[in-house]
């Protein structure tokens, strides 16, 4: 008999969401749907506002990550605007999207993922988290939370406050780096490289015991989309758009952002409020394509910094053609965090760096901006259409956890088919399929356009819809 | 001229035959708090939060449009007192969408602060949610009635001072709205001489430079200051 297990909430992600997982009638997993129950409404609520009061309000569309939300939104208005902004203002924007990389990343790999692999799948849930790893290792976990103060305190310098800096305007940044808070960057820099050091040598332990984790969470082949430079190098801000398959065979390449909606289709399904895009030319089922770490480290060709480049090429080592592994999502999220740190210190050596040159000024000279950047978990579109006078008419934003939606999706499938034994709902079940989602690092208040921690529910659902089992988990 | 004399907060205080109670506070170096009152035009007391106590009159007083009497007893800060402005601070923030943390005016709007002082940690009555459009016809100003409280100083500094005309009232009640000319986009308003006295006027995030983004308008009540200085008494004083 056709089962349907629900898992409701999925915890340690930033969001609201559950999970249904339907067996065939032979008792075997036929297909999971991740369901993501918020919804936020920005698109329809910026209706009628300035173009140029958006980065403000877009940013509020996430606590974790609102400098990307601000940054893709300041694009959308340079593009409005129709300026090139001063080469200061973009350096500017790039480190502090560096800045959000490195904590976020840091938020995502310490506090959210690493209970997980660190204290062992089966420790109870009560103690697999940030306080289980404060207790059992008390040095890693203080590290961690520090890299991820040093993200924030970078944003901190150049925005003014460390959540929701309305700092990145249409044209360029309001405020410019002073030679204080270059320093104070400086300083910390040595403490973030040893912790990124430790991290990236303790995953790479992690690896050589959880070969079962990287063939299953998350396995399988699909395309990869990601920002490069116009040389193929690691992208993060501006760049263009390029597709890779399983293959790392480019089948497209510096793609205009502001024609996405040409090459990205959005799936509507009725049981999320998460949209799901899929790369248009392959059509919904085939146009399957992942973003974030692991999709920007196949996509691109180098790092374009050395010791970021000298992971890359131990990461390319894991797979074949493209890493399509998703539990590589950890390992990739490090060696970003090593390029961000790189990065930053190029940007500390550049003396253009302190310069005052910030905005640039014009009128609006498009009605139609899109704004795309990469967010920690994924290439990030905001699309404004205005009238005459700058006041938005439309607003259509595509997020990255939404463009994972479908690889989500597949990943839950596949765990459940290794762990689901006799229809029995067990915690092992439970633990990797949270951890599968956790690997993309999915943030909901964002793709939904909520908030909170969640207790964890599992239903079974027979063929006529009827619940055959339910159990819960606070 | 003869003075008058009165108590205020118990303190005895002297005015000028025609001053108003406001004004013989000020001159005491009592602060009164107000929001549509604008030194340098005349007063409407429309926002009712100058209200003030006079000991033997049952109702309240507004403190901007009640001229003092002699022998009055004036009391401006009592519990009554503080209930009724917290009311009429709640009112205008339920009646249209004031959302200060992406405001324009963010932490540089006289609503927000009045609102701070008086402990408005939350609001008491439904909000309207009104639909209200922003209008940023004009080529150097915006006019955004979601942030808008009808206090009309720039309606006052329109006519008064600058002497265009431009901004004016239509509508009754909390559908009331400022309008720009015969209700026209204000970018095609031809008597506005785009000088910008009712953006340095607003109290609120209502009236903004075009382009400001959250926090960024504040709102530059010297320059009127001076320019109401300079034609009232004659002196040009930055």
């Amino acid at each position: 008999m056709a089962k349907h297990i629900l898992i409701d909430p999925v915890t340690r992600i930033e969001g609201h969401a559950k999970i249904s997982i339907y067996l065939d009638d032979s008792g075997n997993v036929s297909d999971a749907e991740f369901h993501v129950v918020e919804f936020r409404g920005f698109e329809k609520f910026c209706e009628g506002r300035p173009y140029s009061e958006m980065p403000g309000i877009c940013g509020r569309i996430c606590g974790i990550c609102p400098v990307s939300h601000l940054l893709a939104s300041a694009r959308a208005g340079d593009a409005i605007m129709a300026v090139a902004i001063p080469p200061t203002a973009d350096k500017l924007r790039r480190l502090m999207n560096l800045g959000q990389l490195i904590q976020s990343h840091a938020l995502s790999f310490f506090h959210l993922s690493s209970p997980d692999f660190l204290l062992g799948w089966d420790t109870p849930p009560q103690t697999r988290n940030v306080f289980g790893l404060i207790a059992a290792n008390p040095e890693l976990a203080r590290a961690g939370i520090r890299l991820r103060q040093f993200g924030q305190e970078v944003i901190e310098i150049l925005g003014g406050k460390k959540i929701h800096p309305a700092w990145a305007v249409p044209g360029g940044v309001r405020s410019s780096l002073s030679e204080q808070g270059r320093a104070r960057i400086l300083n910390w820099l040595p403490e973030a490289n040893a912790t990124t050091n430790t991290a990236l040598e303790l995953f790479k332990r992690v690896l050589d015991t959880h070969e079962r984790e990287v063939k299953i969470f998350g396995n399988f082949p699909s395309l990869f989309m990601g920002l490069v430079a116009p040389d193929g190098s690691w992208e993060h801000h501006g760049g263009k758009v390029r597709f890779v398959d399983s293959s790392r065979n480019v089948i497209a390449d510096q793609l205009e952002p502001r024609d996405y909606a040409q090459y990205i289709g959005e799936a509507v399904h009725s049981f999320s409020y998460l949209k799901s895009p899929y790369y248009r030319p392959l059509g919904d089922s085939e146009g399957m394509y992942r973003v974030g770490p692991l999709a920007r480290l196949n996509v691109c060709d180098r790092m374009g910094t050395p010791r970021a480049d000298k992971e890359l090429r131990h990461f390319r080592s894991l797979g074949h053609g493209a890493v399509t592994s998703s539990f590589l999502y950890h390992y990739a999220r490090l060696i970003e965090l090593v390029a961000c740190l790189e990065q930053i210190e190029q940007y500390m050596a550049d003396p253009e760096i302190l310069g005052g040159d910030l905005r640039a000024d014009a009128g609006i000279n498009q009605l139609d901006g899109v704004g795309v950047s990469e967010a920690p978990r994924g290439t990030l579109f905001h699309h404004y259409t205005v009238d005459g006078s700058g006041i938005v008419q439309r607003v259509n934003l595509i997020i990255a956890t939404g463009q994972n939606n479908l690889a989500m999706n597949r990943t839950v499938a596949q765990i459940a088919r290794h762990y689901l034994h006799d229809n029995q709902i067990t915690e092992p079940l439970l633990n990797r399929v949270e951890a599968g989602i956790r690997c993309y690092d999915p943030c909901l208040s964002c793709s939904t356009h909520a908030a909170g921690q969640m207790p964890l529910q599992v239903r079974l659902v027979g063929p006529g819809g009827e619940v055959l089992s339910e159990t819960s988990r606070d | 001229m003869c003075a008058k004399t009165l108590t205020i907060d118990g303190n005895e205080v002297s005015a000028a035959d025609d001053a108003t109670i406001l004004d013989a506070a000020t001159e005491a170096g009592i602060k009164i708090p107000t929001l549509c009152h604008l030194e340098g035009v005349y007063d409407i007391g429309a926002c009712r939060l100058c209200l003030v106590e006079a000991v033997g009159i049952p109702k309240l007083l507004p403190a901007c449009t009640t001229k003092v009497v002699e022998g009055m007893n004036v009391r401006t800060d009592t519990e009554r007192i503080r209930k009724y402005r917290r009311i009429n601070l709640e009112l205008l923030f339920a009646e249209r969408n004031h959302v200060c943390s992406v405001c324009v005016s963010n932490n540089h709007c006289e609503l927000q602060t009045l609102a701070y002082n008086h402990g408005m940690d939350h609001v008491r009555y439904d909000y309207l949610f009104p639909k209200w459009a922003v209008d940023t016809t004009h080529p150097r100003y915006g006019m955004d009635h979601n942030r808008c409280i009808l206090c009309t100083r720039c309606v006052r500094v329109c006519w008064h001072v600058e002497g265009a005309g431009t901004l004016n009232t239509a509508g009754r009640g909390a559908r009331s709205q400022i309008i720009a000319d015969l209700i026209q986009p204000w970018g095609e308003a031809d008597s506005c001489t785009s000088c910008g006295k009712c953006v340095m006027a607003c109290p609120t995030g209502a009236l903004f430079q075009r382009g400001a983004t959250v926090g960024e308008m504040e709102h530059d009540r010297e320059k009127l200051e001076f320019i109401i200085t300079a034609r009232e008494k004659k002196q040009w004083i930055p």
